[in-house]
């Protein structure tokens, strides 16, 4: 039963305890991962997908400068005495305005800061369907619903968990290289599961662990308060000197017309030969007020929380301080943060991202599936509680599996089904998400034998029915956007029908398995609802994979079995 | 079977809570030590922390036994930690 048996010692000693450690560190948390990985291959697209999700809203960018006027224009009308303003000029992905402010005394049970979007064409307030959008995914992804600062935390630790399930993966491997190349679906079972969870895990390895460990660096500050403590006072000093755009300044309490931004806008372009990211105002309407011009995080790999940014006086638009270039530790931070948002990434990069992010998805995915293929093959079937946990590792795994997909899809059909002036309506559209997702691990739990071929299925037809649904009920359906070149709208619709499809042939898979129960070395247990062949459906969810059917060297590179695991 | 879960449950206590004290331990002495501006030290100690945090965790569950697990990690720490002290005695920060 143990993995550390004394006898084992030397380097087979240490792969074997390092193969006990990848499999009991990636299982714990390991259908959290799941889930975190996939709302975090979504939020690469968080803009896009509020689009979507907005059809209603349909305007052009502008130039920052003129934005910023408007924008200036509409907070002076509304928003004169907010302690401060947030404008984010519309760039090619978010052609809207978006505003945010700081309410000076937001009463009891009322929201401190208001967000308002506005089409940069009028200046006038954009009202589209109440959703989160994108946002949801974003904040899912590092927040997992739980209340401030619970979620941040179970995050990080799912994610420290992750990143020592990745090294430990990695001691564990004899042939790293060879392994990438060797796929083996016709053995069925384990070694067919252990293949695609090489590939889809060696293929991507610089960016898992990129993203692993850049996840980790993002919440520093709150995770290792130690290293902080030890030179500052609180937390927020060092935040202040790292941070420098955000500095928070004490109004002066005298008014003061605040000065034009939008010359300043000029200025900064001009000096930076690059985009406005951001706009910050400190006590608007008060002599203390400053201005503070951050340039765009699409600019930089580097720029993601640490862009270049400029300081003016709010009364006289004098520039009082500023930064253009980082020092070199601020950028090594600012790059390894910078690439996990991959806000830099242009559009066939971010598709990668994209894509090797869901390969990391599916990385997850058959890590959960291999734990049940290796178990049932060695299973005494006398053994209750080796039954139980098997059933119930099982459950979770095509609940959350096939369930979180299922949920995206009825996120987004919610969104499209639910009335637009439900109250509350945001809150429903991501309930519906929870719903589906706690709905799937039931039938898992109550449904072991048809659970993955029904799971799967019913997610690939939600997916299917998501452009379907669109175009009843838009009118920027496939037969619209993909004519006009509307490549959000085009693009979201096929990403789905590619997923469905996807999905589909998975389950197709699972059936199969489960009428003819895994060929090869597996001892005939007939308890084999693990699809053992849907191997190659995950795989083939990274499209870059080259997970060739052919082996490319069987002989050689023939797994030896390892007494790892118990 | 009962040692061995003890020993499991040992080694997991070591990673989890020894690994996070090592961390800690490492970055507040790097905080203090490292030759850089005060911002920059902690930035630099606090990403390598996470490094050390992995690395402890390797340890614990490479090594032949727990004891030497839970040696391991807190020989370190408590020679990291004495660094820290000895640092901001000197005032190194």
């Amino acid at each position: 039963m143990t993995a550390r048996k004394p006898k084992a010692q030397g380097e087979e000693g240490l792969r074997q305890s390092m193969s006990w450690l990848h499999t009991w560190a990636g299982l714990i948390f390991g259908w959290v991962l799941f889930a975190m990985f996939l709302t975090g291959s979504l939020a690469f697209f968080r803009p896009e997908i509020t689009r979507w999700m907005q059809p209603e809203i349909q305007v052009q960018p502008a130039p920052a400068v003129q934005s910023v006027e408007m924008a200036q224009r509409y907070l002076d009308e509304h928003a004169p005495d907010a302690k401060r303003w947030f404008i984010t000029p519309p760039s090619d992905r978010e052609p809207l305005i978006l505003l945010l402010y700081q309410l000076p005394k937001p009463k009891p049970g009322e929201r401190g800061f208001v967000r308002v979007k506005l089409d940069p064409a009028t200046g006038q307030a954009v009202q589209g369907r109440e959703t989160r959008g994108g946002d949801f995914f974003y904040r899912f992804h590092f927040e997992l619903e739980t209340a401030f600062p619970w979620g941040r935390w179970l995050a990080s630790i799912a994610g420290m968990f992750m990143l020592v399930a990745i090294i430990s993966g990695i001691i564990t491997h004899k042939k790293i290289f060879a392994d990438f190349f060797t796929f083996r679906p016709g053995k069925g079972g384990q070694r067919a599961w252990m293949d695609g969870h090489n590939a889809l895990s060696v293929l991507g390895l610089p960016f898992h662990l990129m993203i692993t460990f850049s996840g980790l660096v993002l919440f520093m500050v709150m995770l290792m308060p130690a290293g902080i403590k030890a030179v500052y006072d609180n937390p927020r000093q060092y935040t202040d000197d790292v941070f420098k755009s955000f500095k928070v300044t004490p109004p002066l309490n005298q008014p003061a017309p605040l000065v034009r931004i939008a010359p300043l806008v000029e200025q900064a372009q001009q000096q930076w030969q690059g985009r406005l990211g951001r706009v910050t105002v400190n006590n608007p309407g008060d002599a203390g007020a400053t201005v503070t011009l951050t340039q765009a995080a699409a600019d930089g790999v580097s720029y993601g929380l640490m862009a270049p940014w400029m300081r003016f006086d709010g009364v006289t638009g004098k520039l009082t301080e500023g930064q253009d270039e980082l020092g070199a530790t601020a950028r090594t931070a600012g790059t390894i943060t910078g690439l996990h948002l991959g806000l830099f990434a242009e559009p066939l990069l971010r598709w990668f991202y994209f894509l090797v992010s869901l390969a990391g998805t599916g990385m997850v995915a058959t890590g959960l599936v291999l734990w049940i293929a290796k178990r049932r093959q060695k299973a005494r079937p006398q053994d209750a509680r080796e039954a139980f946990s098997l059933r119930l590792v099982d459950g979770l795994n095509a609940g959350t599996i096939a369930g979180v997909v299922l949920g995206v899809a009825v996120f987004f059909l919610a969104n499209r089904l639910l009335p637009a002036d439900l109250p509350g309506r945001q809150l429903w559209e991501s309930r519906s998400f929870f719903a589906a997702w706690a709905v799937s691990l039931v039938y898992a739990f109550l449904f072991q034998r048809r659970k993955w071929q029904d799971l799967l299925g019913i997610a690939a037809a939600a997916l299917a029915l998501v452009p379907v649904v669109n175009a009843l009920t838009t009118s920027r359906h496939l037969g619209v956007s993909l004519p006009q070149g509307d490549w959000v709208m085009a693009g979201f619709d096929l990403t789905c029908l590619a997923s469905a499809v996807l999905f589909a042939w998975m389950s197709r898979k699972a059936a199969r398995a489960r009428r003819a129960p895994a060929r090869g070395p597996a001892r005939g247990r007939t308890n084999a609802s693990a699809p053992a062949a849907t191997t190659t459906a995950k795989s083939a969810k990274s499209a870059t994979a080259p997970t060739s059917p052919a082996p490319a060297a069987p002989g050689a590179v023939v797994y030896e079995p390892r007494g790892d695991t118990p | 079977m009962m040692r061995y879960r003890m020993a499991v449950f040992s080694r997991a206590a070591a990673a989890i809570l020894g690994g996070y004290a090592l961390a800690s331990a490492a970055a507040a002495c790097l905080a203090v030590w490292l030759p850089m501006g005060r911002a920059d030290a902690v930035t630099t100690a606090l990403m390598l922390s996470f490094v050390v945090y992995t690395c402890g965790v390797i340890w614990v569950f490479a090594t032949r036994s727990a004891w030497r697990a839970w040696i391991g990690i807190l020989l370190p720490a408590a020679l990291l930690g004495g660094l820290f002290l000895a640092g901001l005695g000197m005032g190194m920060a």
